[in-house]
């Protein structure tokens, strides 16, 4: 299961709840199964957030692979000027 | 078909992370390169704009009747010709947007929220006529009392800009709209706890100045609509496919109707990540059926484009005698401007970023005000958290007696680091860039009285995105490029450098261009410093389908199977008994044959980019206080970056130092002045003060190169950081320099010169 953890204020959308262990092998089954766990975060995952998945941070990459053992972090979407 | 060694030439020559030639040098020097006010059309209008005079007003009525009737104006907008949009959050360069707030942006509806705020355009034959039709229009506003300071916008008596607009974050959600649009947290480990721990705990408030971007090119475009609704616009921006988009989502058109050619950029640094006059002059050219042009002044450009936030920002610091931090703490207000958006969040994020810290709590409040409209600022809003940080770090070095670089490297964040908005880093490179700088000539120079010495480092994330990129090979092998984000920092000439270096052809055969939004697939804006990190991993993919197709074309010619050809050094090369009887072939050779084996040879890049690598610098400033004057002279200034790898190191440099500029003019004399009318009172390079030439030395520069992994070249992104730490750098000088610790910028001459009498320093 990989650890999946809440950055930031997305935690008040799960009753304070900021950490997970999901079964999930895609960030697209890793929105799926927040999103069905926390249906007011649903809206907020596909508005764009960012994931960091083992330290690299992917956005706007719902087919990007999780491992059994990987940590997650789901953070604001990062742009810049 | 196998590949080798992908990234070298059949003459074995390189030209990544080599100084070429810029492919736009000769038309930028000789005047030939055409910026947005450049382009013009037959038949065209002018457009001009409308704007509010008052700070905060209810926009009453608008009668454009007069105006109408004014013989050569050809078309009037005003809020009636935007429908109005929902709700709806979008990414849009470093923020989320809602399209709700952008078509009031660009023209008032309700409400006029900040002096310069459109209220009407009109399209005329001349500037003459467009300028008397703008007097002509007659606007009933309801003056409203107006706010601009953040703090006093957050008090519950302020005027409020938006009767809708309540606080994201707090719980329970407050029954009552207040001007503070969001509160946002990040949280790691127990900081209450960790400042137990601490021996030394340092609390302070700063307040940054709001600042404009700069740019020396105004915003300007040019729109042509056809009976048939089909929309040509050229316009100066950092992202053409994302203007086609807002314009298209503003004015009700199909994306693929518009067709949006960015032209070359004098500037942007996030600025120009937003629409202003696109949707005006498509709209006034779709009711006059004549090209329209809009250029702003150097005062709409103050008034009415996006600046960066003000802020008040409270840092609180725990550390063991040691100097190991234990605790870190931070408030942040920055301002939006008139609707919700600033870049508090990354600065929540970054505020902390290069430490290694075990227990950190930020919180962050995104606060509207009578202003414009924030927009991004390269590296939105980690300068300010950043700086105030770096403020502290240097007092905490004081008050324990060790030296900065060696506090700071005790601290720093290194590969496996977990930074305190989650992931742990992978491998950067912060601590080579403060060894580095510690190793400088410059760090060990003595200074005499009234100079001071001062070091910060910095850290931005860097992105990658959405990316297309088209390679074409001509007849004669040379090779045409398309990229489709805006290059404001040198895209062209590392692109080329990469194309050059895959395919295995001088650096001067290869042509890159900046294509329109119907040339090539969608790409996300230049921001975020990604167009170059971005760019260079589509062209790799492209090149890879080219060196398959050319594979593939040897196997044919040569009767060979696809084990025996391999591409190498820049040609296909038969490979066993079979390269006895055929020679290798490069890309001029089978651009000769193109036709008879297949057809044009090209390739396309379209990805998503992902794996940016994070970014940290380090600079080292020394400067002069006059005593007499308050005015603070820059002596020398070292910036140290990790690039990852520099594809062109002198434009990388140039990154560094135009930070590095921006920073000082940040630190030292820019702001917006405000009088007790809400009005802005310095709209102009006169007497709003940046940095020129004469006003500091040559910036030196050390490109740290620690590789990013998930690059095919290592790079990272460079635009963004290089402005982070001068803010703390030139702070913590100004402290050596002085004795007196500033938690306001700008360190302007006046302030400095009160600080300095009120201390009794400046005594003959």
């Amino acid at each position: 299961m990989a650890r999946v953890v809440l950055i930031g204020n997305l935690a008040q959308l799960t009753g304070g709840v900021a950490e997970f262990d999901l079964s999930a092998t895609s960030v697209k089954q890793l929105f799926a199964q927040l999103a069905e766990l926390h249906p007011a975060l649903g809206r907020h995952l596909d508005d764009g957030v960012a994931v960091a998945i083992d330290g690299q941070i992917y956005q706007d990459s719902l087919l990007e692979p999780i491992r059994a053992d990987s940590e997650v972090f789901v953070l604001p979407q990062i742009a810049g000027g | 078909m196998a590949e080798t060694n992908g990234h070298s030439q059949a003459n074995g020559q390189h030209y990544v992370g080599t100084r070429t030639i810029r492919p736009d040098g000769v038309d930028k020097v000789t005047g030939r390169a055409r910026f947005g006010a450049d382009f013009n059309l037959p038949g065209q209008l002018i457009g001009r704009v409308l704007r509010s005079p008052h700070p905060h007003a209810r926009i009453v009525s608008i009668d454009t009747s007069k105006a109408e009737a004014l013989p050569g104006v050809k078309a009037v907008v005003t809020r009636a010709d935007f429908a109005d949009q929902p709700s709806e959050f979008i990414p849009a360069g470093e923020m989320m947007m809602n399209y709700k707030d952008v078509v009031r942006n660009v023209m008032a509806r309700e409400k006029a929220l900040y002096e310069g705020h459109p209220v009407a355009a009109v399209a005329a034959t001349s500037v003459a006529i467009a300028r008397r039709a703008l007097k002509l229009i007659d606007v009933k506003y309801e003056v409203l009392p107006h706010v601009i300071d953040v703090v006093e916008a957050m008090r519950p008596d302020a005027p409020l800009l938006h009767d809708d607009l309540f606080t994201v974050g707090v719980e329970p959600r407050p029954d009552k709209p207040s001007n503070i649009a969001k509160r946002v947290e990040i949280k790691l480990g127990d900081v209450e706890a960790g400042f137990k721990k601490a021996d030394l705990v340092i609390e302070r408030e700063f307040k940054t100045a709001p600042v404009h971007q700069g740019y020396i090119e105004p915003h300007a475009a040019l729109a042509t609509v056809s009976e048939d609704g089909s929309t040509e616009l050229w316009t100066t921006t950092q992202g053409h496919f994302i203007v086609r988009a807002h314009c298209a989502r503003l004015l009700g058109l199909d994306i693929g109707r518009v067709r949006v050619t960015a032209t070359e950029i004098g500037g942007g640094f996030g600025g120009k990540t937003v629409v202003y006059l696109e949707p005006l002059a498509i709209a006034l050219s779709k009711k006059a059926k004549r090209p329209v042009k809009m250029v702003m002044s150097r005062e709409e450009v103050f008034k009415a484009s996006g600046p960066t936030s003000g802020a008040t920002v409270r840092v609180k610091m725990g550390a063991t005698r040691d100097g190991k931090f234990v605790a870190a703490a931070a408030e942040l207000k920055y301002q939006a401007g008139a609707f919700q958006g600033s870049p508090v969040q990354p600065g929540v994020m970054c505020a902390y970023a290069p430490y290694d810290i075990e227990n950190v709590h930020v919180i962050g409040y995104d606060v509207v005000s009578n202003r414009p409209k924030v927009a991004a600022y390269r590296a939105p809003g980690a300068p300010i958290s950043e700086y105030a940080v770096e403020s502290v770090v240097d007092e905490i070095a004081k008050k324990l007696g060790l030296d900065p670089i060696e506090l700071r490297m005790m601290n720093a964040a290194h590969e496996g680091t977990k930074a305190a908005y989650g992931p742990k880093f992978g491998p950067i490179g912060l601590e080579e860039t403060l060894n580095s700088i510690k190793k400088t000539e410059h760090w060990n120079t003595p200074l005499r009285k009234w100079q001071g010495r001062g070091v910060a480092s910095g850290f931005w994330f860097n992105i990658g995105g959405e990316t297309s990129v088209s390679l074409t090979v001509n007849e004669d092998g040379t090779i045409s490029l398309v990229a489709g984000t805006p290059d404001i920092g040198g895209l062209r000439a590392s692109l080329a450098a990469v194309v050059a270096d895959e395919l295995g052809v001088p650096y001067d055969k290869v042509r890159p261009i900046i294509g329109d939004t119907g040339s090539l697939g969608f790409n996300f804006l230049t921001g975020g410093s990604r167009s170059t990190f971005s760019g260079s991993m589509a062209i790799v993919e492209a090149a890879k389908q080219i060196k398959a197709d050319l594979c593939a074309r040897a196997c044919k010619l040569w009767e060979a199977k696809p084990d025996q050809v391999e591409w190498k050094d820049g040609a296909v090369r038969p490979l066993g008994a079979l390269a006895e009887k055929v020679k290798p072939m490069t890309v001029v050779d089978f651009a000769k044959v193109a036709g008879k084996t297949g057809g044009p040879i090209g390739g396309v890049g379209r990805i998503n980019a992902q794996g940016a690598g994070p970014s940290f610098g380090t600079h080292l400033v020394d400067l002069e206080v006059d005593p007499e004057t308050g005015r603070t002279t820059i002596l020398r200034y070292t910036v140290a970056q990790d690039a990852g790898k520099a594809l062109h190191p002198a434009y990388v440099e140039g990154q560094y130092q135009g930070g590095a500029v921006q920073g000082i003019g940040w630190a030292l004399n820019e702001e917006y002045i405000y009088g007790s009318d809400g009005k802005l009172q310095n709209a102009g390079f006169l007497d709003y003060r940046m940095p020129v030439a004469s006003d500091v030395p040559m910036i030196d520069t050390i490109l740290v190169e620690v590789g990013n992994p998930k690059h095919p070249y290592g790079v990272r992104g460079v635009g963004e950081t290089p402005i982070v730490p001068p803010l703390g750098a030139i702070a913590n000088a100004m402290e050596n320099a002085t004795g007196i610790r500033f938690t306001e910028l700008p360190m302007s001459p006046p302030k400095v010169l009160k600080a300095l009498t009120e201390k009794g320093l400046n005594k003959a």
